[in-house]
């Protein structure tokens, strides 16, 4: 548990690292191809952070013919997550708008 | 917004709104009242129903328990790994009514030091420095 932790928090020490998987996070499923035109690095850079953020359980592949297709696994970072807290603030929040559409409503 | 120690297993919510019941009632169980102030939905006051709330950080995946007309509505809520329950108790007050939200299911095991992390992917990754930083 202790080494999966620590390979998360490696993984996600390198901004490149972070960039990529925010990209797989907000694009969905991306070949290595899509990921290394707008990485700034090259392929096999792209692809030794692949393999760390793989490592940390952060990213999945699959192989389509030549292609390696990359998916991110966002509950790898259930770890670090404060749920407690987040959801603490999430519902004040959402009481307060719920008190808003309620004074919008009809009877 | 913390929790004491008490209920490091659950968070809950209360409010008084001065609304009646039955008002309070369709804003918690009406597809297109819960968008106005929860997520986007196809939820249905229907036992057994399953649905989605989505919003731009992602959806949660959701199935109905229990419907009480005008009294409790739980439903799960599963998302990022997190599997909870949420339960709202609606109770008539002289100037409207109670609502008390209670999700739980909140996993009891989680490390002090993973404290500061916040949830969201793109808030996440970006207040990691703060994060790394509390490690050292």
């Amino acid at each position: 548990m202790r080494n999966a932790t620590d390979n998360l928090f490696k993984a996600l020490a390198d901004p490149t690292r972070r960039a990529l998987l925010e990209r797989l996070t907000r694009d969905g499923d991306l070949t290595v191809h899509a990921l290394t035109e707008r990485a700034g690095v090259s392929q096999p850079m792209v692809s030794k952070h692949l393999s760390a953020l793989k490592r940390a359980k952060l990213v999945r592949h699959r192989r389509d013919g030549r292609e390696t297709h990359y998916s991110a696994r966002p509950e790898a970072l259930a770890p670090l997550v404060d749920w407690i807290g987040h959801y603490g603030a999430f519902w004040k929040n959402k009481f307060e708008q719920l008190g808003d559409v309620l004074e919008r409503m009809d009877q | 917004m913390t929790t004491p120690e008490t209920s490091t297993r659950s968070v809950v919510m209360e409010k008084e709104f001065p609304h009646p019941l039955q008002k309070v009632w369709r804003a918690l169980t009406e597809s297109s009242l819960i968008e106005q102030w929860l997520m986007k939905n196809d939820f249905q006051p229907v036992t057994g129903h399953r649905f989605n709330l989505r919003a731009d950080w992602g959806a949660v995946d959701g199935q109905v328990l229990v419907v009480e007309l005008n009294k409790t509505l739980s439903y799960t809520w599963a998302a990022y790994g997190l599997e909870s329950v949420v339960t709202f108790t609606l109770t008539p007050t002289g100037a409207g009514t109670h609502l008390r939200m209670e999700q739980s299911g909140f996993p009891a095991d989680g490390e002090q030091y993973y404290q500061g992390a916040k949830w969201g992917w793109q808030k996440f990754l970006g207040n990691l420095d703060q994060v790394l930083a509390k490690l050292e």
